[in-house]
């Protein structure tokens, strides 16, 4: 993976003692909280229900052991012993103490980590395809070009004060697993006619209370010309981009507002005055970034099947469930892509402790050649496993917990910290996802039900992605009481969609029954098993599911 | 101390204490308790006016953020806040976590 050279060495730790400097202000009183707060939000510093919460960027969601293994040490001595990963691929810690994070910062610093621009009206960390440098279906690996992204908008001085928050997102296979439509910019890694690498752009998409699918804009920029580009779509929200409303500051409603041919013009015009500047990426370059993120030398391929492993399966129908669901194929013959499910039955989804976090680091070296993924489902990976080692991996991550054999499954639920943590919640989302969890926890009646993915907010701001759940779920308050509202049919993929409201709220007490009768509907009304969910939904529609919950109109 | 009024909507002053952002209450002596029993309990008029002076004060004195008056009510004669967001704040999450969590879940 990167590693910083000398000038992201200085520049995080020059970061670090700044920020010392603020806090040790804040707290003798030179500064007001609202000088302050602006201050401490570009460090991911927020202040929630409890305590302070402080975000951790995973830049495009990669790992390496040493990483993995401070975010447990921090987790045990600055916060109760656990994380949470979140849909944007960063870790939250919700309760340091305000005087221990430029401490905290030192120490992610001394292993290559900060919290700079995870919060803010900044372009935020890049999050990227989790399976990314791994897949089989890849086309290449999208995270050089998230890297050199992530370098460019570092502290960019044009666009540290943004009209709203900018999200990119990078995938470099067909299959989207990095949900680029529901980006501010979505870019897919491809490849032209002539083998020549570029990028699909898609902009203006995004949730929250106005959720929209991005735009395609470009169909095939160069990938030289992927910094300019950029830069002359932020130049264009930057300057027209809405700063008199703060829920019409994001670039979705500027693109939705003048159209995205207009768009597509307005940044065709300003790129065309700088893509020839000092933004024109070297292939020089680019190669140079790749060279970091190379598959590892001691990953040779191996016989397509283990007989180590076909022993194994056939012993250990647990194994055999786990292979089903939390295993994809790898680009390397004899490996496997391995999804570390975070969603243990009735468990807190994204949550893991700081002796999980140690036992990850440890056996991502022994088996996934030193490397971690963070999903935006909020799930871990170990992206390069031979699968001679499937079983004994699969046994040590058991003895942990950790080997729910669930990915996409019903039970592997997006959740946001909710009413329980955030000050923006207007209801609890974590005890409504363990509610569902227990709900759908037998095996069996997950693997009938079949591929399924429930996402729950708990407020309009979607930081639970509800609009692209299957069944989605969004947390308000109603008189005093939570409620929740479902919508339905919505999809973060290459085929993206928005989830339809279904009718009226149900209560806390109400929505898992709410969300069982919507999958006994879904298993009643399917042409087949092979039918998910979501087809159903697209080929029937609302209709059976509205009847099943509210009664025949 | 926690007295139960007759007809009055008590409310208590809410806030989060600089140093380590954990939720804490006004209290009798003007200074600030995690635990909501031992909160100053106040009804609008006089009372509320010198609670929120003295979270003023105790604003400007860079102990405490964000302090608010909330609405208070009886729970089996236990003073609880009237909102939902407030009764969370002042009993902690509603779910367990942490290595709490890890081992109610290997129990079950």
């Amino acid at each position: 993976m990167y590693r910083y050279d000398e000038f992201d060495r200085d520049f995080v730790a020059d970061r670090v003692a700044q920020f010392r400097g603020q806090v040790e202000r804040r707290i003798s009183g030179e500064l007001t909280e609202d000088q302050f707060k602006p201050l401490r939000l570009m460090n991911g510093v927020y202040l929630q229900m409890h305590a302070y919460m402080l975000r951790i960027a995973v830049p495009y969601g990669t790992l390496n052991p040493s990483q993995m293994r401070m975010l447990a040490f921090v987790g045990r001595k600055y916060d109760r012993g656990y994380g949470h990963f979140t849909t944007r691929q960063n870790l939250q810690f919700h309760w340091p103490a305000l005087k221990d994070v430029p401490e905290i910062l030192g120490h992610l610093a001394s292993v290559e980590m900060h919290s700079i621009q995870t919060s803010g009206n900044c372009i935020r960390n890049v999050t990227a395809d989790h399976f990314a440098g791994a897949a089989a279906d890849e086309v290449a690996d999208p995270r050089p070009h998230a890297e050199i992204l992530r370098q460019w908008s570092s502290l960019h001085p044009e666009f540290i004060f943004l009209p709203r928050k900018f999200k990119i997102a990078v995938t470099g296979a067909e299959r989207d697993r990095a949900a680029i439509q529901i980006h501010d910019i979505g870019l897919h890694l491809k490849r032209d006619a002539e083998g020549r690498l570029g990028f699909a752009v898609y902009v203006g998409g995004g949730l929250g209370r106005t959720p929209l699918i991005a735009h395609r804009i470009n169909d095939f920029l160069p990938e030289a010309d992927l910094l300019s580009y950029c830069e002359a779509i932020l130049r264009v929200y930057n300057q027209f981009g809405r700063r008199d409303n703060k829920f019409k500051a994001r670039i979705k409603i500027l693109v939705h507002e003048a159209g995205a041919d207009e768009i597509r013009r307005q940044v065709d015009e300003e790129w065309e005055r700088i893509r020839h500047s000092a933004l024109a990426l070297p292939v020089d370059e680019i190669r140079r970034i790749e060279a970091y993120f190379a598959l590892p030398a001691s990953l040779s391929p191996r016989p397509a099947r283990s007989v180590v492993l076909d022993r194994a399966v056939a012993a250990n129908p647990a194994l055999a469930d786990w292979l089903e669901r939390n295993t994809a194929r790898h680009r390397i013959s004899g490996h496997a892509m391995v999804t570390v499910s975070l969603k243990p039955i009735g468990g807190t989804p994204g949550d893991v402790t700081s002796d999980q976090m140690d036992l990850l680091a440890d056996l991502s070296e022994r088996y996934s050649h030193g490397e971690i993924r963070v999903s935006h489902e909020q799930n871990l990976i170990l992206p390069h496993v031979a699968l001679d080692d499937l079983p004994a991996l699969h046994e040590a991550l058991a003895a942990a917990s950790l080997a729910t054999p669930n990915a996409g499954l019903v039970t592997d639920i997006i959740a946001c910290p909710g009413l329980d943590y955030c000050s923006l919640a207007n209801a609890r989302s974590i005890p409504v996802a363990q509610r569902i969890s227990e709900r759908f926890g037998s095996q069996a009646r997950q693997k009938e039900i079949g591929d399924l993915k429930i996402k729950i907010s708990g407020c309009i701001n979607a930081c639970g992605h509800h609009h692209v759940g299957h069944i989605g779920i969004l947390g308000v308050e109603k008189k005093g009481e939570e409620f929740y509202q479902l919508t339905l049919g919505g999809s973060g993929d290459e085929h993206a969609s928005l989830g339809e409201i279904i009718g009226p709220g149900f209560s806390g007490a109400d929505v898992v029954d709410a969300v069982e009768t919507v999958v006994d509907t879904y298993l009643k009304v399917r042409s087949g098993p092979e039918e998910d969910f979501l087809a159903a939904y697209r080929r029937l529609g609302k209709e059976p599911f509205k009847e099943a919950l509210y009664g025949a109109a | 101390m926690y007295k139960p009024a007759k007809g009055t909507a008590q409310k208590a002053v809410i806030a989060n204490r600089l140093d380590d952002g954990r939720t804490v209450f006004l209290d009798e002596a003007g200074n600030w308790t995690p635990d909501l029993a031992e909160a100053r309990f106040v009804v609008p008029g006089p009372e509320l006016d010198a609670a929120n002076a003295r979270a003023e004060a105790e604003l400007k004195a860079r102990i405490i953020v964000d302090p608010y008056p909330i609405d208070i009510v009886e729970v089996d004669g236990r003073p609880v806040p009237a909102r939902i967001r407030e009764r969370i704040r002042a009993e902690g999450p509603t779910v367990t976590y942490g290595e709490a969590e890890y081992e109610k879940l290997r129990a079950g």
